[in-house]
């Protein structure tokens, strides 16, 4: 008798620990959210936010944050998510080509972008080597880092700025081509990601960082001393935001996702640095941010951006892309 | 090893040790399948996805094949002074008594411990442009070797130490007693018995460098044709939507793997045949 409960002790215990969980999990209702890593402490003080409101009363989190493509990989191969938070379009592309974010994602009044940002220019301190604008980043002696392309979809950003930057200096196609020749020669180092690239700047390596403003903010919020200069040419980063077929299935994941636009959150990202993409919050003078002379986006077609498909395939091309022969030397 | 398995299948209870041994069999055979065999050829799957002509494409690419041959030339090379130095720090720790040796014996597994990303971050912040210590090999060729040896450091220690414990001293003494100097007993009567030993962490040594990742991203620099190595060529093709030339790379890289690998245990059976 004796011999038999113990044998049976562990599927009781596991019975019992569904039952607990069932229970549980009919009582609140949990989010997953997949995000990209650089929101998270935004995300750490808007989640309790959203649970304070009547909408988000009873709701739990299941978080995951990692690299953009790394995240969107896993959710097209089966990782649960309700809602998406993403660095590029691309990215949530991928998620729509397999069936998991519906078609119409960006069909709203912000084309579902959650937050915005732009290339920045990190130097060392006191700019010794008085980098101001685009054409000081391609002078001789002069070290960039940034991340590869090829491995970092966010790096994607960098590029086009640059290319956009000589195209909205009133120079031709083929003159920006030439001058992203003349940057990667700059170029001693190409980290797999925006993270390992500032550790490789933090290392001493490089005069100058191509990176994020947001990043740049937040590394001064956060006590590290972070001189940057914003060009007066450069791209307006958009970050995406989802809401997968599973989420659009419960209220409360699209109450989350409206929420991420209020002006409560919009502030919390705006303090971890992103210029928020909610005018209101965008025009009060706390949270204003400093216009360059020309601000583009990835579909400023005057200056040939025409969206990132077009820019994918001819630019990121793991075959024929520009940037392969521009990066190949 | 085959001398002592023949004897326990001629013992009495031959019988029931022959269905355990095929049970035994039987588990390893689905353990191995699980989880090396069937990954394994969904990779080789995978990698022909798009053709026999894609794949070929996909490896013969200049930059996928520099990174190749950059791989394998510093894992060969890693491996190979792996040789020598994991072989004198086992004699070390086995024949030298001194203080601390327990935690230098203790130390030699760290590398193991250690998740690879943050070892990159150590190497960079003492042999990087900041070093410390002056010494700046960061984003160079010498900065991969440098990550590879401090990943692949305890492999032939750990192969060598037990064997040098086991070995008979005796043996040493009777030929010193012969007449044998210091040099030729090592060279006629230890290394011999050690070389096997030797072999298989050289082995182990050489698959690790070759697929190290880790480690090696931050340091190396990533520059293609340059410092650029397949494992980070390879997640490059992952981020850019290309994963059939992923797993193309990824699969020589295996197949070449795998010929060093047979050939280091070939020459490691020939030898041993050879001394008996």
């Amino acid at each position: 008798m004796r011999r038999i409960s113990l044998t049976f002790l562990p599927l009781l215990i596991l019975a019992a620990g569904l039952v607990v969980g069932a229970g549980a999990a009919t009582e609140k209702t949990t989010i997953s959210l997949v995000a990209y890593s650089t929101p998270k402490d935004a995300y750490a003080k808007i989640i309790p936010k959203f649970q304070g409101t009547a909408a988000g009363k009873d709701v739990s989190f299941n978080q995951s944050y990692g690299a953009s493509g790394d995240q969107a990989r896993a959710v097209a191969a089966g990782l649960d998510a309700d809602i998406v938070a993403l660095s590029l379009a691309p990215d949530v592309a991928t998620l729509v080509k397999k069936g998991i974010v519906p078609g119409n994602w960006n069909e709203n009044r912000f084309h579902g972008m959650v937050t915005n940002s732009v290339v920045v220019f990190v130097v060392r301190d006191g700019n010794p080597k008085k980098i101001r604008t685009w054409g000081d980043l391609a002078r001789k002696g002069v070290e960039v880092v940034t991340p590869n392309p090829f491995t970092s979809g966010g790096a994607r950003w960098n590029v086009m700025a640059a290319y956009g930057a000589q195209r909205a200096q009133g120079k031709t196609d083929k003159q920006a081509i030439d001058y992203l020749k003349r940057l990667f020669k700059n170029v001693p180092v190409l980290p797999k990601s925006a993270r390992e690239a500032t550790q490789v700047f933090a290392s001493g390596k490089g005069d100058v960082l191509l990176t994020y403003e947001n990043e740049a903010i937040y590394a001064n919020k956060k006590g590290v001393h972070t001189e940057y200069v914003l060009p007066k040419q450069t791209i307006l980063i958009e970050n995406p935001v989802a809401v997968t077929k599973d989420g659009l299935k419960h209220s409360e994941v699209k109450a989350f996702e409206k929420f991420l636009w209020s002006s409560k959150a919009q502030k919390l990202f705006a303090d971890t640095g992103y210029r928020p993409v909610l005018k209101s919050v965008a025009s009060s003078p706390k949270y204003r941010f400093k216009k360059p002379k020309s601000l583009f986006t990835i579909n400023s077609r005057s200056l040939g951006l025409r969206g990132w498909k077009s820019v994918q395939y001819r630019f990121f091309d793991h075959s024929n892309g520009i940037m392969v022969k521009v990066i190949g030397r | 090893m085959a001398a002592s398995s023949a004897a326990a299948v001629s013992r009495p209870g031959a019988a029931a040790g022959r269905a355990g041994g095929a049970l035994a069999r039987g588990v390893a055979i689905c353990y191995l399948s699980l989880i090396v065999l069937v990954p394994l050829a969904a990779l080789v799957w995978s990698s022909r996805a798009d053709g026999m002509g894609t794949f070929w494409d996909e490896v013969t690419k200049a930059q996928a094949m520099s990174a190749l041959k950059l791989t394998l030339v510093s894992a060969l090379l890693v491996a190979a002074f792996n040789a020598v130095t994991g072989t004198a720090i086992a004699w070390v720790l086995v024949r030298d008594s001194f203080r601390g040796k327990g935690i230098v014996n203790a130390v030699i597994d760290l590398p193991f411990a250690l998740p690879t990303i943050v070892a990159g971050l150590v190497l960079l912040e003492l042999y990087g442009p900041n070093s410390p210590l002056g010494v700046d090999v960061a984003f160079k060729r010498a900065g991969l070797i440098m990550a590879l040896l401090f990943v692949t450091l305890p492999f032939v220690v750990r192969a060598v130490q037990p064997v040098l414990i086991e070995l008979d001293r005796d043996m040493e003494e009777a030929a010193e007693s012969l007449g044998a100097g210091r040099l030729a007993t090592f060279r006629r009567i230890v290394f011999p018995n050690l070389l096997p030993a030797v072999l298989s962490g050289v082995a182990l040594a050489f698959a690790r460098a070759v697929g190290e990742f880790g480690a090696v991203v931050l340091i190396s620099g990533n520059v293609p044709f340059e410092t650029e190595v397949s494992s980070v060529y390879i997640s490059g093709q992952i981020e850019s939507d290309n994963p059939t030339g992923a797993a193309a790379v990824s699969v020589v890289l295996l197949v070449i793997s795998l010929g060093v690998l047979l050939a280091i245990g070939a020459f490691r059976h020939w030898r041993t045949r050879h001394d008996r």
